[in-house]
């Protein structure tokens, strides 16, 4: 780029810069659109219900993207969080006649335990991410359909089933109060925590990383333990919302969805700076996506495609130069 | 001090960590064998080895066009759905003869393949989201074309009911296409200008550009070879089930990809083989043949045993390939 005349430099600049702002900006435009197209075309889209309904219906997918995102950002990736969350979810529910805390202390401490495996397999034998949590994606699954003979598990628990139906006021779903907190939390890890820095640096250069005397170890497991955690966190809620556990379907997929809103929301695929910010707006994408279809009554299958040319959209418009 | 050099080599040649790092697939494989061949009766007869050859034919193909793109550093999500448009489209085009019933889904494959490399390539998104949107985009084509319902292939010609159904001297006709197919694959990565350049590139890739190699065009060739297995593998399964069903195939990227690694492939690209990937599909068919004679095994507590077992293959693996690597430094 030091070659440009200086005739056309100006040009070339302005170029660039205009370039530089759709890469830099490029999902919240992308947001921007798809929320005003939506305004205009889908009716009933802008209401107030439709809003507290795209809300409560993005808080697993954010929670567990959320995650996804320190994953990612360390060059990581982690396609066991579906399972985690159906393993957290029906032990929840299996162990709500210890009473509620109990029961979702239990949850939580499940899906830690899970990731805490993972990244000790990940960083004491150094196998890339993507083959030891498609495993554990099998074999967690597994034993969560174990846990209850793979039935549908239905509970009558109003305590519980606060998490996830309380409205404030009567309108604002706790789902808010719950995804602010943890976007915050995650943010503050991210961006003003030392641990965030290493995320980091894990996931520009591994090597130099070690060599800078972080514990690439201890981190790494920490990482997947928070991404299990929170993975668990949201089949915790989606459990409570529904007032049922069925190990066969929560989370199935939902790996796919997380990846796919930290990718469109900037965090380096290869690892790097973790962009919790830009992940917020890749779920508000894929979620706006799917209730927007519901409200078409566009088929689920045409959703495939639309989500698909969205994706590709998002990444074109924010490739490296 | 010849004969003391004779006797050193002969050692090395018995070098037990050389043979774990290149054969680890084929060990797991022969401790499988004999375990499944001790524990189950109906295990090692004529019959049962056809069936299991003939089931993991079309996971074959599809692992083998894995392994191609694992090589370049790549990965492909959307093998499965590119398997089931191709198996919806042969049951469709089934009643115009077999010719035309492998040619075009093969043909879409092909260009669902060059589609993920061109996203790859020219749009430079990375190929764990490129494949995993066309893999959502081309299963919702597979639900559009068919309605959501399967196609049946009733009127098919017999050739192309034969394809997957029949028989070249007693050898399942699927399974044959297989071995030919891992041989060709073998072939190409071995003696092929190509398959060295693959191999080049999965290596170092920006040594191979700055050698002049052009790495986009070799990358959206190894994709269309994924899509165009994947596809004939939808056809094979279309031919051999009577019906073409748009839910096929799913989850079968996670299979081949665990089926590549078990092999010793590995994901980084630039290392692997295909003989390792032969028995990386071997394992998988021979330990899902287990749990069928095994009988009274739900499919959930098969899904913890495929866990287990797939990452206690994938750790060592991992342990060999690092004495491999002490071992030549």
């Amino acid at each position: 780029m030091k070659t440009i005349t200086k005739k056309s430099s100006v040009n070339v600049n302005q170029d660039r810069d205009w370039k530089l702002l759709l890469n830099k900006y490029a999902t919240p435009i992308l947001l921007v659109l798809l929320i005003a197209v939506n305004a205009i075309f889908t009716p009933n889209f802008a209401n107030v219900n439709t809003m507290w309904n795209i809300l409560i219906q993005m808080t697993t997918i954010l929670l567990t993207a959320l995650g996804m995102t320190l994953v990612i950002a360390s060059g990581g990736i982690d396609i066991s969080v579906g399972s985690v969350m159906a393993i957290s979810s029906i032990v929840t529910a299996k162990s709500l006649g210890f009473g509620v805390v109990p029961a979702v202390i239990l949850g939580l401490l499940i899906s830690a335990v899970c990731g805490v495996f993972i990244g000790f397999i990940i960083a004491r034998f150094k196998i890339q991410p993507i083959i030891v949590t498609l495993p554990m994606m099998i074999g967690i699954r597994g034993i969560a359909q174990v846990i209850n003979d793979s039935q549908l598990l239905n509970f009558n628990e109003p305590a519980f089933s606060f998490l996830g139906t309380y409205k404030f006021g009567g309108s604002v779903p706790i789902q808010v109060f719950i995804m602010i907190i943890v976007s915050a939390s995650v943010y503050f890890i991210a961006n003003k925590m030392s641990f965030g820095r290493y995320v980091q640096a894990m996931g520009d250069n591994y090597k130099a990383s070690r060599l800078t005397g972080i514990n690439t170890f201890m981190v790494t497991i920490s990482i997947y333990m928070i991404s299990a955690t929170l993975a668990g966190f949201a089949g915790i809620i989606e459990t409570a919302r529904l007032s049922a556990a069925d190990a066969n379907a929560i989370g199935k997929l939902m790996e796919l969805d997380a990846i796919a809103a930290v990718a469109v929301g900037g965090t380096p695929m290869n690892g790097g700076r973790p962009n919790v910010i830009g992940t917020i707006f890749g779920v508000l994408i894929i979620q706006i996506i799917t209730v927007a279809v519901n409200m078409n009554n566009i088929p689920y299958t045409y959703s495939l495609v639309l989500k698909a040319i969205v994706i590709i959209l998002a990444l074109w418009a924010r490739r490296d130069k | 001090m010849n004969i003391v050099n004779a006797v050193t080599n002969k050692i090395k040649l018995f070098d037990y960590k050389k043979f774990l790092k290149g054969e680890g697939a084929l060990i797991t494989f022969i401790v499988l064998f004999l375990f499944a061949t001790f524990k189950y009766d109906q295990f090692f007869t004529l019959l049962n080895f056809k069936n299991v050859l003939r089931q993991v034919s079309m996971l074959g193909f599809v692992a083998i066009g894995m392994t191609f793109v694992i090589l370049i550093g790549g990965i492909d999500l959307s093998v499965g759905s590119t398997l089931a448009v191709a198996g919806v489209v042969a049951a469709k085009v089934s009643p115009y003869g077999i010719g035309v019933s492998i040619i075009i889904p093969v043909l879409i494959g092909i260009a669902f393949g060059v589609t993920n490399g061109i996203l790859v390539t020219k749009l430079k998104i990375v190929p764990f989201i490129a494949t995993l949107a066309t893999m959502l985009g081309i299963r919702g084509i597979a639900y559009i074309v068919t309605g959501e319902l399967s196609v049946g292939a009733s009127s098919a010609s017999p050739g192309f009911i034969q394809l997957g159904r029949g028989y070249v001297a007693g050898i399942p006709i699927p399974s044959i296409l297989f071995v030919l197919a891992i041989i060709a694959a073998v072939l190409v990565s071995k003696k092929t200008k190509f398959g060295r350049h693959v191999y080049a590139v999965g290596g170092n890739e920006e040594a191979s550009k700055m050698m002049g190699l052009k790495v986009h065009n070799i990358k959206i060739v190894v994709y269309a070879i994924s899509g165009a297995l994947s596809a004939f593998a939808g056809v094979i399964l279309t031919s051999r089930l009577g019906a073409g069903q748009p839910v096929a195939g799913e989850g079968w990227e996670l299979t081949a990809i665990a089926a590549t690694v078990i092999g010793g492939t590995l994901i980084t690209g630039g290392v692997g083989k295909f003989t390792g990937t032969l028995y990386g599909v071997l394992i998988t068919g021979i330990i899902q043949n287990m749990f069928n004679m095994q009988g009274n095994l739900n499919v959930w507590w098969q899904n913890i045993l495929m866990g287990a077992i797939l990452l206690g293959v994938v750790v060592a693996q991992s342990q060999t390939a690092r004495v491999s690597k002490s071992g030549n430094s």
